[in-house]
């Protein structure tokens, strides 16, 4: 059984009322089913959620977030929240525009209101690449938080050394409605240590999205430390090595279900306690340049026709950073150059979140990557697909985030610049 | 026939036939399909689930090592239960997962007359043992009868 402070006590006991009661005995029966024995507090500034979709099907969320506004019991942190589901930048026929507006996501506004009364941090606080600093929800090492969304939580845990559980829509706001969560799993020392070695042995430096799928599938939900990743990426947390564990992250988070990685000489953890985070009788995977060949030859293809043309390419699932829009213009234009075109060959959208966008139209590189034809937007590319009219489509991804949850068709990046730039040329 | 001894995360009897996932079951994109688009049947849509895809899960006993994929799984759950488009139980051979506990919770706390009982912590040999149309029960005590 729990021990519970007074105050969480008379909390459960109704002393605040009836809906608050229910918040704190969610909290208690979800820290009970995993051994916790205390509450602890919220320690970020701010918290993150994962429900930014005002979907009709959401109908019973939207009815418990009621009552929760209703009996006043809002959030005491300020939130940001994952990326919005449509936008009229990105291309969609008179149709999809209407399965969008009125069918799918007609509660879009209804609940945009709902969460300005919950906490949202700002109108453009829709991303789930929070922890960028353009965003500004970046909490610091050590603290607790109660985020949801698998890509945002396992960066915090990694990259940032903040403490997070994997929690859920829903569980992530009743931890900021208290003020507190149940002490368990990756907020542990003990949870913290990986049980999994894993040995990077390939020739070139291993696709970030499929060799976070790799892992992913190989450990589920344990914690993997890795080693041999810092010959790839140094030693440094600089911006392209926090690009790419971003990207790897969200890889392990979605194709398993990985909540904390330790990169051997990288991530803060590690470099801090070393070997001493690897658990005795760790299982061993070893990863080569076949293991990821046979991983990525494994996933079925979606389409209906295997050799259909593509018709829009989305990249940026989780959104884009900074440094990869400016990356991916200087790869977009010197592939053009090569393949002697002036605009891509497939209609193709990078999304970032609005904040990362602002900051990347203040660059020279902005109208440069206009002149190719790409896309920005701050859309989901997921909430997007998640339609029969756009899961027929024949879409380009090299997020296997994206691959996992909807119909498109994974290629790794150099991939992706072929046929984006030359098609099939 | 064989008993299995698991710990109740959610109580209640049923009697149900079993449908089988060795893999993890991806919540979001196993259930988006049924709960978006009216799929009564609740068909799995997970094209990664080579066990459950295209098949309907409706009413019958969901026999798993855990659930996987996005944070959105436990309200995704939540809602599932409150359209009544589930499972008529889940049995778990591993520890519940973070996300499926919270959508089990979430249901049993905030919802009125919906009963999905959730046993966990059943061992590797119960998924070993387990399969396709075999009948499940499980009892008070969280004991499972496949047979």
């Amino acid at each position: 059984m729990m021990k519970l402070t007074d105050e969480q006590q008379a909390i459960l006991d109704g002393a605040q009322g009836e809906v608050l009661a229910k918040v704190m005995k969610t909290l208690v029966m979800y820290g009970e089913t995993f051994g916790a024995e205390k509450m602890v507090p919220v320690t970020s500034k701010y918290n993150h959620l994962v429900t930014s979709f005002g979907l009709k099907m959401l109908g019973p969320v939207y009815e418990l977030m009621d009552k929760l506004i209703e009996a006043g019991a809002v959030s005491q942190q300020k939130f940001s929240v994952d990326p919005r589901p449509v936008d009229k930048n990105v291309p969609a026929n008179f149709l999809q525009n209407l399965i969008f507006n009125k069918i799918m996501y007609s509660k879009q506004d209804f609940y945009e209101e709902q969460l300005n009364k919950l906490g949202l941090m700002e109108k453009d606080a829709f991303t789930c690449a929070c922890y960028l600093d353009e965003v500004g929800n970046v909490p610091k090492k050590g603290e607790v938080l109660s985020w949801a969304e698998s890509s945002a939580v396992v960066y915090a845990n990694s990259v940032l050394g903040a403490r997070c559980n994997r929690n859920s829509g829903i569980m992530d706001i009743m931890g900021s409605v208290v003020g507190y969560v149940p002490y368990f799993g990756l907020l542990t020392d003990e949870g913290r240590k990986a049980t999994w070695v894993i040995r990077i042995e390939t020739e070139k430096k291993p696709e970030a999205q499929l060799l976070g799928s790799a892992i992913g599938m190989k450990v589920m939900e344990d914690v993997p430390y890795v080693f041999g990743l810092d010959k790839w990426l140094g030693t440094e947390l600089d911006e392209a090595a926090c690009s790419y564990l971003k990207d790897f992250g969200a890889a392990t988070a979605s194709n398993g279900a990985v909540g904390l990685y330790h990169i051997d000489n990288l991530t803060p953890e590690a470099k801090e306690l070393g070997e001493e985070l690897i658990a005795q009788d760790a299982n061993v995977y070893v990863i080569d340049d076949a293991e990821l060949e046979r991983v990525k030859n494994n996933y079925p293809i979606m389409w209906k026709d295997k050799d259909a043309k593509p018709k829009l390419c989305f990249m940026g699932c989780p959104h884009m950073s900074l440094e990869q829009l400016k990356t991916w213009t200087d790869r977009v234009e010197a592939g053009l150059k090569e393949a002697g075109n002036n605009k891509v060959v497939i209609p193709t959208v990078f999304t970032a979140s609005k904040p990362v966008l602002r900051e990347f139209e203040k660059t020279e590189y902005a109208e440069r990557l206009k002149k190719t034809g790409v896309i920005t937007s701050y859309i989901c590319p997921l909430m997007y697909m998640n339609n029969p009219l756009c899961g027929k489509m024949p879409v380009i991804t090299s997020s296997n985030k994206l691959r996992t949850y909807t119909t498109s068709r994974y290629y790794t990046d150099d991939e992706i610049l072929v046929q984006i730039t030359k098609g099939g040329k | 026939m064989r008993e299995f001894k698991g710990r109740i995360v959610t109580p209640g009897t049923v009697t149900a036939e079993a449908v089988v996932s060795h893999g993890g079951f991806n919540t979001l994109a196993s259930l988006q399909k049924a709960l978006q688009f009216g799929d009564k049947t609740v068909t799995v849509g997970d094209q990664n689930n080579p066990d459950l895809y295209g098949k309907s899960i409706l009413g019958k006993a969901l026999c798993l090592p855990q659930t996987i994929g996005s944070t959105t799984g436990g309200l995704v759950l939540y809602c599932a239960c409150s359209m009544e488009r589930i499972p008529a139980c889940m049995l778990f051979a591993n520890h519940i997962d973070s996300l499926a506990a919270a959508g089990a919770i979430l249901a049993d706390v905030w919802l009125d007359n919906v009963t999905m009982p959730v046993v966990d912590c059943l061992g590797d040999e119960f998924l070993e043992y387990v399969k396709d149309g075999m009948q499940i029960t499980i009892k008070e005590d969280g004991v499972v009868v496949v047979e």
